[in-house]
């Protein structure tokens, strides 16, 4: 093991490592979103859009990450999408991820109790009113530790940017293999820095958790 | 740049060669996953804490890192030290591996689940610890955890696209190349994400037989 190579690049990883952030937090945000709105869509009364949310989970998660990044990227342009790479690896991911946490956040909802939406419901409160207030705030207790699985996974997800040259961890661990040859060290130091990430996000994720636990 | 679709029918052939090496490499790697997973989860519970520790070592650092280094890792670093393995054989390696890793995890939760009188039992009548580990309780926990198991394969065979970046000509790399032939990269992604939605139906119709047969089988 080269110590004095890893104490030379580190900082290049550190920089790096600022962009797999920023990668995660941003797919990860509009794969929430899209995420609510796919359940919403899955769970709704019409028809139209329970076949809408199940198409997009069905074609998201039945299609590699790789080739919907691909898809955006490169045949963006062929009907009038110019993104550049990190804008496509975000949307291209946080789409990804999205139809993932559609699953999640319905599961979610529908393992509430129906006896309390029958209740509510007797009670003369509205289909929406009993959605927000009585099932949302249950389902979002449960809903954090399943979340924090598919963020897990996508932070690791994001390392698929790489190979439309977003200039993040993995891109930068590969540069460096191929101009060190030196691909144990490059793999423990880049290794190592996701390890961090994710266990601090891990952290904050069980914080969330426990905070949100019923007393 | 209009989209035009009937560039595709032209690589038919090679597309459909490709699939087949997606194929191939999904089902090489998961079959070293599920063996792998069987080989670690016993390793994880059962091994002598100086083969046990490091093992968790390893088993947290793959799965604390994304797939895409790890098949960098087993690539060059086969070749940095010295063995040149053909990209398709390092692919399902690195597959393999990773899957290996996460099913581990979940054999143990089914071997731990299996009834202690099991264990108790089949040690009574004078089986030893290896047979009653690999005769009565790794067939019971396995059972269990077909359904997760074949989860993992599911997404194993997306992340199989994966190696088309250590150079395995399977289906998106060989889209890469009808690409680079025709620029013409919407349709063509298009024409290989819809060969993998097939694959992806056919591989969970297979594994819904293969769990309903072992319902049945209990």
């Amino acid at each position: 093991m080269d110590f004095g190579l890893i104490l030379r690049v580190y900082p290049y990883f550190l920089q790096a490592a600022v962009v797999t952030i920023q990668l995660s937090v941003l797919s990860i945000a509009l794969g929430l979103a899209c995420g609510s709105l796919g359940a919403a869509a899955r769970l709704s009364r019409s028809k139209i859009l329970r076949v809408v949310g199940a198409s997009y989970v069905s074609v998201i998660r039945g299609t590699p990450a790789l080739i919907q990044i691909f898809i955006l990227y490169f045949g963006g342009p062929q009907v009038g999408i110019q993104l550049n790479a990190f804008e496509a690896g975000v949307i291209g991911l946080g789409i990804n991820i999205g139809a993932y946490m559609t699953e999640t956040i319905r599961g979610a909802i529908i393992s509430v109790d129906k006896g309390q939406t029958e209740a509510s419901r007797t009670l003369g409160m509205s289909r929406l009113q009993t959605m927000r207030k009585v099932i949302l705030p249950q389902a979002a207790r449960l809903m954090i530790r399943p979340l924090g699985v598919n963020i897990n996974a996508q932070i690791k997800g994001t390392a698929l940017v790489a190979s439309i040259s977003v200039v993040e961890l993995t891109y930068t661990a590969q540069r460096y293999i191929g101009s060190t040859y030196k691909p144990f060290e490059m793999f423990f130091l880049a290794g190592a820095i996701y390890i961090v990430i994710i266990y601090v996000t891990g952290l904050g994720i069980s914080f969330l958790d426990r905070k949100a636990a019923l007393k | 740049m209009g989209l035009d679709f009937s560039v595709v029918p032209a690589f038919y052939d090679r597309l459909l060669l490709g699939a087949l090496w997606t194929i191939a490499i999904t089902l090489s790697a998961a079959v070293l996953s599920f063996f792998g997973g069987i080989l670690f989860a016993v390793i994880a519970l059962y091994a002598p804490a100086i083969i046990r520790l490091p093992f968790k070592a390893f088993a947290w650092l793959f799965m604390g890192t994304p797939l895409l280094l790890q098949l960098f890792l087993i690539y060059f670093g086969l070749i940095e030290i010295g063995v040149d393995l053909p990209a398709f054989v390092a692919g399902v390696i690195g597959l393999g591996l990773h899957y290996a890793v996460y099913n581990s995890d979940i054999i143990q939760a089914g071997i731990l689940a299996v009834d202690k009188g099991q264990y108790e039992g089949a040690r009574t009548l004078g089986l030893s610890q290896f047979q009653t580990i690999r005769k009565i309780v790794i067939p019971q926990a396995v059972r269990a955890v077909i359904p997760p198991i074949g989860n993992n394969m599911i997404a194993l065979l997306k992340d199989s696209a994966l190696v088309s970046v250590i150079g395995v000509t399977e289906l998106t790399l060989t889209s890469q190349l009808a690409i680079s032939k025709t620029f013409r990269p919407f349709e063509f992604y298009i024409a290989a994400a819809v060969c993998y939605y097939v694959i992806n139906l056919g591989l969970e119709a297979v594994l819904r037989r293969i769990e309903h047969k072992i319902q049945e089988a209990r």
